[in-house]
């Protein structure tokens, strides 16, 4: 493996980027780094569980949508597909503004939320994030999965109904994991490209990692180094992100007939 | 070759000195009434607008407007982009240890503002348990920071006063604080006139409230610097200071 791994041509990308690594230490400055230390793990870790979350209620969300569009009643699939059409056509900072600034002031001139044990959480700004993260996953992912549900060989279906397989196993054993397994890819892709959207949310106060990195900025008018470390957790999250798929797509296995 | 670099040589030599005439003065790309918010049109317009124009002319300088994202306004003058800031910027040590000021032009109170009929102050205690937003990187995040924080339930950053004055009509903050002059502004509009009320003035601290607003320029550019404060001191003088703020402030802004 290692042997196969290091050929003369990566050994000299590994230098260059060392060297470049070195070069960046030594020449840049880096002093600011220890006082943001804190925050800044404080950000990595709202960055993640933002993600994590909205990419769960988001998939949870997504299987239902795709399957009333690929096979649901007209009732169904209508809403499904409206709804999926009109957040895929609407930037996602235009949806978190409407649910922030929106929304989100309309709340406090209704006396009985003002006045509920809901409203801690209801004037911080992360529920309005978290909606917005998760409202665009849903969308996306539930017209991949209305794809993917659809690719999947009707002949399989249609043979388990008539061995009297009831409906939701059929679902649950053949159409679903297989639709899954179609999408797995996409999903990878997409689960990388809703990392990138997280940063939005800074824009409504919520104190992630790349708040952080400004607070940096305009504390201290450093500008490059504060982004540059920003890159560089971005890619390491977007490094584990590709791994966990590679290590899902490999583990279930292809039994397409 | 010689030719060519003869020429670029030229060339370069002209556009500085073309690019001496224009002085080009940065203003946040951000609305601060009154003192620079852009019109329907587009065209920016207030206090800190006229001031310009007028110390330019006292000054006898050519001046253009450049409206830069506040949270970048250091930077573009390190960088070169503009040559002064004329953005409500006020003289602190930490500012001066990048760029250099001029004297001030303006200098007034600095207030709390609430929500109508809770109960606080413009003090720790009276601050004590209450979540206040404030500008980043303004002298009012350091003196919340210093003087509050340590008793308040969190401080929220904003990018601009705007959106923590919509926080603050919304109840997601209970309490902000800013210039009296920006502040005034919020509270004479329908929504600010509707929710909130001064709490009244914080205790003075120089360190970090500072030395009043001065023009921001780059270090070493000394000539700049004394043609701005010429301007200033000439525009003091003759009156024009009083009648540029006659149609935005009751009394005059200058401060002690």
């Amino acid at each position: 493996m290692t042997r196969d791994f290091w050929l003369p041509h990566r050994i000299v990308m590994a230098a260059l980027f060392a060297a470049l690594v070195v070069w960046c230490v030594m020449t840049l400055r880096w002093d600011w780094l220890p006082d943001y230390l804190g925050l800044a793990a404080q950000g990595i870790w709202r960055t993640l569980w933002l993600l994590a979350l909205s990419l769960l209620l988001g998939m949870t969300l997504a299987v239902p949508l795709g399957l009333a569009q690929a096979a649901g009643p007209l009732w169904l699939a209508l809403p499904a597909r409206s709804f999926c059409t009109v957040i895929r056509g609407t930037p996602l900072l235009l949806q978190l503004w409407l649910l922030y600034y929106g929304l989100g002031s309309l709340f406090p001139q209704i006396p009985w939320i003002r006045q509920s044990d809901l409203w801690p959480i209801l004037r911080q700004a992360w529920p309005y994030g978290l909606l917005a993260l998760t409202l665009s996953f849903a969308a996306y992912e539930g017209e991949v999965m209305r794809g993917a549900f659809r690719g999947v060989g009707k002949g399989q279906l249609e043979a388990a109904k008539s061995m009297g397989m009831p409906r939701l196993t059929i679902l649950r054993r053949i159409w679903l994991p297989q639709a899954l397994h179609r999408a797995l890819p996409t999903l990878g892709g997409e689960t990388v490209l809703q990392l990138k959207a997280t940063p939005l949310v800074a824009t409504i106060t919520v104190v992630d990692i790349y708040a952080v990195a400004s607070r940096v900025r305009q504390d201290t008018f450093i500008t490059y180094e504060p982004l540059l470390l920003l890159a560089v957790v971005y890619m390491a999250i977007t490094g584990l992100i590709v791994l966990a798929f590679r290590h899902f797509e490999r583990r279930i296995p292809t039994r397409t007939a | 070759m010689t030719k060519i670099a003869l020429s670029l040589a030229a060339a370069l030599m002209m556009t500085g000195a073309a690019m001496a005439e224009t002085v080009k003065v940065g203003i946040a790309a951000e609305p601060y009434p009154p003192f620079a918010s852009p019109d329907a049109a587009g065209a920016w317009t207030g206090w800190e607008v006229d001031m310009i124009g007028a110390v330019c002319k006292a000054a006898e300088m050519e001046c253009e407007i450049v409206p830069v994202a506040w949270d970048g306004i250091i930077p573009s003058l390190t960088s070169g982009q503009i040559d002064a800031i004329m953005a409500s910027m006020s003289i602190t040590e930490e500012r001066l240890k990048t760029i250099d000021f001029s004297d001030k032009y303006y200098n007034t109170p600095t207030v709390i503002v609430g929500p109508k009929g809770m109960d606080m102050a413009a003090t720790p205690e009276g601050l004590a348990g209450k979540i206040i937003g404030v500008q980043v990187s303004t002298i009012h995040e350091a003196y919340v920071q210093k003087h509050f924080a340590a008793t308040a339930a969190e401080v929220k950053l904003y990018q601009t006063q705007d959106e923590a004055n919509q926080d603050l009509i919304a109840g997601r903050i209970d309490a902000t604080q800013a210039d009296s002059i920006a502040l005034d502004a919020f509270l004479a509009s329908a929504e600010g006139m509707a929710c909130c009320e001064s709490k009244g003035a914080v205790a003075d601290d120089t360190e970090i409230l500072g030395l009043g607003v001065g023009v921001g320029l780059r270090k070493g550019e000394d000539d700049l610097k004394a043609k701005f404060n010429a301007g200033i001191a000439k525009i003091l003088a003759d009156g024009t200071y009083e009648a540029v703020s006659k149609p935005y402030f009751a009394s005059s802004i200058y401060g002690g």
